[in-house]
């Protein structure tokens, strides 16, 4: 078998690419997962890769993305130096680290840790094979494929991932930390999977970043699935720092039982085409969601996040607030949708997108839909497009502060109302200082990652010690 | 404030709803006020020019009072009171009140459509060859589209081969007088309130009444012609005014634009036009009443409305149409040209029969309404106020192409039992500076499903332009829907769009507030309902808005439950 | 002279609103400049500083024998022109200390001055707390966010301190003010004023003139200086009340 496969994206090359491998990607499946993967390839082949001519692909083009030849692994690349890889510079901020380099799990020696504590955390291919039932109770029960190519594609091909169990009752005494790299010679072509289930009544921090090291060109398409038991309580962050040849299609489906709590972080600061897709169930009464999102972008860089958030069950809350600000050539989409279902009485939810262009050439696409079908409802939703208050512009410039700095301040004080929400302090400071850094135009990828490694030649400032776990 | 009471002998009626009384015009006023009723529905009253001492019903609210008053009519009013302060007694009147059908013999062509029918339509309206070609390339066009799908609207199919696309009274006659018109025809304006008769001498509006899509009569063409100014149907346009129709008719909504306007294009029947010519402000309000009226009889109107350099022009259109059991489609094609400096505003009262309260019958309301501003500094208003059809599916659009000019829509959408609407409008901002507001009202109630769709967009070359959304939904009862679907699109950086939107039930508080002091819940829900829809009621011309006001409970009756 | 202005004539959106204003101020005077609504005085104030959406028609304006009119509003500012806003702007987002130190540091940048260091900015920062009897925590504040009018004031006071201008402008700083609040104002300002320095007061009342004394009172009346005197003219005002002035340029208006 070969390892590497060299190849443009076409809808036709999946199904045999599949064919000709299902041995290999299926060797650690459980038995129902293989008949899920059969299925999920099946309905790719019937639905094959979203065109712009399909609503929710309407703005954003995958042309491009899939114009260029990309390397399938199906294997993990051996001997890697983990701590040549995984750095972390965050002054004070205690994680228990988990790293993910080009969609493989990697560690030094141990695949799947189980803490005395009860909370499982490594390798979703490990756990696989050591908790079946486990995984099977929970892997593509909330990831749809029969409406999601991307999803189907990945549930067809996806060998690991992460994975994290919190047990009933557990608060997880420090944030988890998923560090997903991508840093190869070679464009890649990445499809890992991830899942994370929160028992009744536990507490996790999760910080989840996506970082690439060099400027290969790379398409990942990764799906995660997150599990909110009853009373359960998630922080979730998710950083997007990628090179502007990178393609990230990351799908990530809540499903929120009775009561559970979510807030959710998204910060994209860089990537070629990034596209959250930010599905969310409420199963069960009194959930509480909110999702906050920041997006920087600048020269041809394209962002792209879809919300979708289903009332299914009454005396539910989510709110979102999407900010972004488009640089240069660069464009944003926003598409919420918040469906509140017949029966889901006293709903309350609200959707709310700020852009602000900085230049003429940038562009914003913004939908906010709410589609209601009860009438104990309060929902609203708000989307504004302009630019810096002239009014607050003109106040600093009053007292002396010049335009470039009045702009500065202006720009980081709009970020600042999503930015001042990361409850994590450290990654909170470490987030003001890259967006501050970002806004000046200084941050870029390799220079600093969303770890914010001066130089990637610098020494390690940061090893992965299972030990702190 | 007082009024001087008088009994003037004519019948009078209660509507159940405000006032209906006998108003005299003084006789020696020479330029006041004519009002025209609908009988129970509302009232209209217009400038006038001449001054003939008349007597005329009317049903007004203390609103309109008031406006009266502030106009010195005081004292030449005779207003008999039944109950001015409860605006929705009406609310508990239950069927639909404009449902009934005129015995009037009836053209028809052959029923279904193909090239055939086309040919026919527009031999019968002795139309010049190249309105001919026109209907021919639509048709032809028509052929090879698909029904759009992508709208919240559950549609059944429509069969075009049932359907009767051209019904006309039959031996048409160029009227000399009203005396020549069918006497059934007359009486059905009297039931809709139209009297044909009495608005010839009530100067001020000219009416082009179509029914069943020939417009009967067209009166007041000679005092608007003193303007300047053409106003007529659409066939006589073709016939006499083919140069205005060639150059703008299709320049707005091309043949090719969709679906249904490629159906109207091909077969439209009759319509409206008007031509307001340089710098000149129509001194009247001109409307159209459309009724849908032969029983399977698709109704397609087309209108077009051109205003020169520096013209004004306020236009209403209103429908009832009668009850049905069978769906009726309705595919209209309204287009507005404005030129530099020139203003126009288009409102609309839809009421058209929106089927039984199972969801039987109801006419089908497939419209497209688009107009341009061309020129720098116009402006185009769109005002709706929509409660009929089973299933409504219009956006009246801006495109802003002059620099500085400004495009607006305000809309009220009531459905209920199984109505099904998808409404809003499309803002394309072209030229610098330019302007949209959108104020968008849906109430859904029932079992209906209400959703708000609506675009902004503004292409890079709209420097400075400015767009403010509010698209708010009220919901009655659980089994209804509201959605909300708003698309924005911005390509520069020195333009500002904001849109808002709220959903929500009808407050609790408020409800128990009203009843509190006595009313019913049908009558509290209306009251607030009105409240909650006023921002885009007061954009009507007022004898709309009171007509409108009614409307709005009427629609919501039975949604109480 | 530190300011001197000739025939001034300012428009917005093509409505002229200052009619030919002259004035000069000299180091060490309090100008007091009062008038009733919607005569201009704002517009004064916002065209000195230099707000762009004025549009100057004719006049000159020389500031330290500069040509005011061609600097951007910050470099105005730099040159020591400070504008106590009749609406102070509510900046979320952005911190009073960070606001203040960027401030501070651009016009010592601009002065050849080095950057204070965060010790000595805060240092500084309580000093000129106590100077205008500031009580509040402004550290952790956004810029006007949620400050109650009195609150709103005040900060602009001790933004005053903290730029030591050359010339302040106090927009209405008065309005809205209750009696304790306005004491604070005028205490402020009496502790800032010395013989470098000058001000120009804008208030429609004469109330606050009894905290700030004012070498000279001008009345400005349909974009023009109608009256000037000396303190006893706000007195005057206040007691006869503004219709006297209209009556008195309506009487000219007919003699002329």
């Amino acid at each position: 078998m070969q390892d590497v496969i060299k190849q443009n994206i076409t809808k036709e090359l999946f199904p045999g690419l599949f064919r000709e491998h299902r041995a290999a990607i299926t060797a650690g499946d459980y038995p129902s997962l293989t008949v899920q993967r059969d299925n999920a390839i099946r309905r790719f082949e019937e639905l094959g890769f979203p065109t712009i001519k399909l609503e929710a692909w309407k703005n954003t083009d995958l042309k491009e993305s899939f114009g260029k030849e990309y390397n399938f692994v199906l294997k993990p690349e051996q001997g890697v130096d983990v701590q040549k890889v995984f750095r972390c510079n965050i002054p004070h901020l205690d994680t228990a680290i988990m790293g993910q380099l080009n969609g493989w799990y990697v560690s030094k020696d141990v695949p799947l840790m189980e803490l005395g504590n009860g909370i499982i955390m490594g390798s979703l291919a490990e756990a696989m094979k050591k908790y079946p039932a486990l995984i099977e109770a929970h892997l593509g029960k909330y990831a749809d494929f029969n409406t999601d190519s991307f999803t189907a594609l990945n549930t067809a091909f996806f060998m690991d991932g992460v994975f994290i169990y919190v047990p009933e009752n557990v608060k997880s005494p420090k944030p988890v930390q998923i560090i997903n790299v991508i840093h190869h010679d070679q464009n890649l072509f990445l499809q890992s999977r991830n899942l994370v289930v929160l028992g009744k009544n536990s507490r996790l921090s999760l910080v989840h970043c996506d970082d690439s090291y060099n400027h290969q060109p790379s398409f990942s398409n990764v799906v995660t699935e997150i599990c909110l038991g009853e009373y359960s309580s998630l922080d979730h962050y998710k950083l997007q720092n990628l090179n502007n040849a990178s393609t990230l299609i990351s799908s990530v489906y809540f499903q929120m039982e009775a009561s559970a709590q979510l807030e959710s972080h998204y910060i994209s600061l860089n990537g070629g085409l990034l596209r959250n897709n930010i599905r969310l169930r409420f199963n069960g009464p009194h959930g509480d969601a909110k999702i906050y999102g920041i997006y920087l972008m600048d020269s041809k860089q394209h962002i792209d996040n879809q919300v979708f958030v289903d009332h299914a069950f009454p005396d539910c809350i989510s709110g979102e607030l999407f900010k972004g600000i488009l640089d240069e050539h660069s464009s944003g989409v926003f598409n919420g949708h918040v469906l509140v279902e017949r029966n889901a009485v006293r709903t309350n939810a609200y959707q709310s997108n700020r852009n602000i262009l900085l230049t003429e050439t940038a562009k914003v696409n913004s939908k906010p839909f709410l589609e209601i079908y009860n009438d104990d409802v309060k929902c609203s939703h708000g989307s504004t497009t302009g630019q810096l208050d002239q009014d607050a512009m003109y106040y600093l410039r009053q007292r002396g502060i010049g335009e470039d700095s009045a702009r500065m301040l202006l720009m980081y004080a709009y970020a600042d109302e999503v930015i001042s929400r990361i409850a994590i302090d450290p990654l909170r400071y470490r987030i003001e200082d890259m967006v501050k850094k970002r806004l000046q135009g200084e941050l870029q990828i390799c220079e600093a990652c969303v770890l914010h490694c001066n130089t990637p030649e610098q020494p390690v400032e940061f090893v992965i010690d299972m030990t702190k776990i | 404030m007082r009024y001087r009471m008088q009994d003037t002998g004519y019948g009078m009626r209660d509507t159940g709803c405000r006032m209906t009384a006998q108003v005299k015009m003084h006789e020696s006023r020479s330029a006041g006020m004519s009002i025209l009723v609908w009988n129970g529905i509302g009232i209209r009253f217009f400038p006038t020019f001449v001054s003939d001492p008349r007597i005329e019903k009317i049903c007004v609210t203390k609103q309109v009072l008031e406006y009266l008053n502030d106009l010195s009519l005081q004292g030449q009013l005779v207003i008999m009171e039944s109950d001015p302060d409860n605006i929705i007694n009406e609310v508990t009147q239950s069927d639909y009140k404009y449902g009934f059908v005129t015995e009037i013999e009836t053209e028809y062509a052959p029923i279904g459509l193909s090239e055939d029918t086309v040919r026919y339509i527009s031999l019968k309206k002795n139309e010049p060859e190249f309105m001919l070609e026109y209907r021919l390339k639509a048709f032809r066009h028509w052929l090879t589209m698909k029904v759009p799908e992508w709208a919240h609207l559950d549609i059944p199919p429509i069969d075009f081969q049932d359907i009767y696309f051209y019904a006309a009274p039959k031996k048409k006659k160029q009227y000399e007088s009203l005396d020549q018109v069918d006497p059934e025809l007359l009486a059905t304006f009297d039931k809709l309130g139209i009297s044909l008769e009495e608005q010839k001498k009530l100067a001020g509006v000219a009416v082009d009444a179509v029914i069943d899509s020939v417009s009967v009569k067209t009166t007041f063409s000679e005092t608007l012609s003193k303007y300047g100014i053409i106003f007529c149907s659409m066939s006589e346009a073709i016939q006499n005014h083919p140069d205005l129709v060639k150059q703008y008719l299709g320049s707005v909504v091309p043949y090719t634009d969709n679906y249904y306007a490629s159906l109207n294009s091909a077969v439209f029947s009759d319509g409206s036009f008007c031509y307001i010519p340089k710098g000149v402000r129509c001194p009247v309000e001109l409307s159209t009443y459309f009724r849908i009226n032969a029983a399977n009889t698709g109704q397609f109107e087309r209108t077009l409305i051109v205003a020169d350099e520096g013209a004004y022009v306020s236009y209403m259109e209103g429908c009832t149409a009668p009850q049905r059991d069978e769906n009726q489609l309705h595919a209209a094609v309204v287009e507005i040209v404005a030129m530099k400096d020139a203003s126009v505003k288009y409102s609309t009262v839809q009421n058209w029969y929106p089927g039984d309260k199972s969801g039987k019958g109801g006419i089908y309301n497939f419209v497209t309404k688009r107009g341009i501003c061309k020129g720098s500094n116009s402006k185009i208003s769109w005002t709706q106020v929509e409660t009929g059809s089973a299933i409504t599916w219009k956006y009246p659009s801006c495109i802003l192409l002059g620099d500085n000019s400004v495009g607006e829509f305000y809309s009220v959408a009531v459905t209920n039992n199984h109505q099904q609407a998808d409404t809003g409008t499309k803002m394309l901002h072209l030229g610098k500076n330019t302007k949209s507001t959108i104020i968008s009202k849906g109430i859904s109630a029932g079992k209906s499903n209400n959703s708000y769709r609506g675009l902004v967009r503004i292409s890079r070359n709209a420097a400075n332009s400015r767009n403010y959304s509010q698209c708010d939904s009220l919901l009655l009862g659980s089994a209804c829907g509201a959605h909300t679907w708003p698309y924005i699109q911005v390509e520069n950086k020195s333009s500002i769009v904001e849109h808002e939107a709220t959903t929500s039930k009808i407050s609790e508080d408020q409800l128990f507030y009203c009843q509190q002091r006595g009313m019913d819940a049908e009558s509290a829900i209306g009251l607030i309902v009105n409240g909650y829809a006023k921002e885009v009621l007061k954009q009507l011309p007022m004898e709309f808005a009171v007509e409108a006001q009614k409307l709005l409970s009427i629609s919501l009756e039975g949604s109480v439950g | 002279m530190l300011l001197s202005i000739k025939n001034l004539h300012a428009s917005i959106n093509g409505k002229e609103i200052l009619k030919g204003i002259d004035l000069d101020v000299n180091q060490g005077e309090v100008h007091a400049i009062m008038g009733p609504n919607g005569t201009g005085k704002s517009t004064l104030a916002s065209v000195i500083a230099g707000r762009e959406v004025f549009d100057v028609t004719s006049g000159e304006v020389i500031y330290k024998g500069r040509n005011l009119l061609k600097l951007a509003v910050e470099e105005r500012a730099r040159e020591g022109i400070f504008l106590g806003f009749q609406y102070p702007v509510e900046i979320p987002g952005v911190s009073i200390t960070n606001f203040m130190r960027t401030a501070v540091n651009e016009v010592r940048k601009f002065k050849g001055l080095d950057p204070l260091g965060g010790g000595a900015f805060l240092k500084l920062m309580e000093e000129k707390k106590k100077l205008v009897e500031l009580t509040s925590n402004l550290a952790n504040r956004s810029v006007n966010e949620g400050f109650s009018g009195g609150e709103k004031k005040k900060n602009e006071i001790f933004q005053m301190a903290m730029l030591e201008p050359t010339l302040a402008i106090l927009d209405e700083t008065d309005s809205g003010l209750d009696i304790d609040a306005l004491r604070v104002v005028a205490n402020g300002v009496n502790k800032l004023r010395t013989k470098d320095n000058a001000f120009m007061v804008i208030t429609h009342y004469q109330r606050l003139l009894d905290y700030i004394i004012p070498d000279f009172v001008h009345v400005l009346f349909e974009g023009k200086i109608v009256k000037s005197g000396s303190k006893e003219l706000a007195l005057e005002l206040e007691e006869k009340g503004y219709d006297w002035i209209r009556k008195e340029q309506r009487d000219n208006g007919i003699a002329g």
